[in-house]
């Protein structure tokens, strides 16, 4: 993408959203190269991307300076999750962002998990 | 953003479900005890075309798009749980098994008034073996019936909670998070 103007303000209204499609940010592409789910987590790795990034690709890696998910990173840039996913893939294939998908033993069959989650949610109230 | 000191640097998410019919306050539960204001995204699901003409040589299956709004709870540096809600599709969300896949628990919110409205939730959550709870969300303290009505209501399971709850009160919908992971907890301890 070409676009240089990096300011928020132009590419969203309050009341219509987004102002273009969300498949224009993603080239027309509807698939990742990477397999990714919402609960994905992701993070800058630090490593720049070759060249220069376009405005899309600059606001996602903006948003995973802290580990954070594929989730989040959708909804802040208010994209469909697949197009967050697309996004994300490229920086993953540049070597910008490190993915890791949801541990499947983290699970309701964990002991040790409910136990510290249950703990945690009575420390607060 | 989220800590950051798992074995590989990244913490694990844990996703539960918080389901219920239209308006039954579910966005409002997840704001409740989210750390963050409530998020909203949409996601490509696919389902199998059931009722639809199928065409010689396509595959029966149909992608829908479906809202989520969720939340987040920051329970260590280690793991991270994410509340999902489904605004919009409530009769349907249940079609989609992504939805649900590798889902620790749900929440099923229920209005007694409408009680009706979680019949799809409560099939959905029995059929999959996904350990579940039934709050009813006391709106402005009227139609206060008592959870064991609200069980037979719904032919619960015995051993499956229902409780009582003010999911605009964070102390409240917090309570009902920890009857969630104290009934997992317990399914667990039997098997």
């Amino acid at each position: 993408m070409s676009v240089l103007d990096t300011d928020d303000e132009h590419w969203f209204d309050d009341d219509a959203g987004r102002l273009i499609r969300p498949y224009t940010v993603s080239d027309g592409r509807t698939e990742p190269t990477t397999r990714m789910e919402l609960l994905s987590m992701v993070i800058a790795t630090g490593r720049r991307p070759p060249g220069q990034l376009g405005t899309e690709h600059a606001q996602v890696l903006g948003l995973c300076g802290s580990v954070t998910t594929v989730a989040e990173v959708a909804a802040r840039l208010r994209l469909p999750a697949v197009v967050a996913k697309i996004l994300l893939s490229d920086l993953v294939d540049w070597g910008a962002v490190d993915t890791r998908a949801p541990d499947p033993m983290a699970d309701c069959t964990n002991l040790t998990v409910l136990e510290t989650i249950l703990n945690a949610l009575e420390r607060r109230i | 953003m989220l800590s950051n000191d798992g074995s590989d640097g990244f913490p694990s998410a844990l996703k539960l479900l918080i389901a219920g019919g239209f308006g039954v306050g579910k966005t409002t539960f997840v704001g409740a005890v989210s750390e963050i204001e409530p998020l909203h995204t949409e996601e490509l699901l696919t389902t199998a075309s059931v009722g639809t003409d199928r065409l010689t040589g396509v595959e029966g299956k149909v992608t829908t798009t479906v809202a989520m709004d969720f939340g987040r709870i920051t329970i260590s540096g280690k793991h991270v749980l994410y509340l999902f809600g489904t605004p919009g599709q409530e009769r349907f969300w249940f079609m989609w098994d992504e939805l649900s896949h590798g889902a620790m628990g749900a929440v099923v919110l229920a209005d007694t008034r409408r009680l009706e409205d979680c019949f799809p939730a409560v099939d959905f959550f029995e059929s999959r073996g996904i350990g579940f709870l039934v709050a009813v969300n006391e709106f402005d303290r009227a139609c206060r019936y008592e959870p064991e009505d609200v069980r037979s209501a719904l032919d619960l399971k015995p051993d499956t909670p229902v409780v009582l709850c003010d999911a605009r009160e964070e102390r409240s919908a917090t309570g009902v998070l920890i009857n969630l992971m104290q009934h997992l907890l317990t399914q667990q301890a039997r098997r």
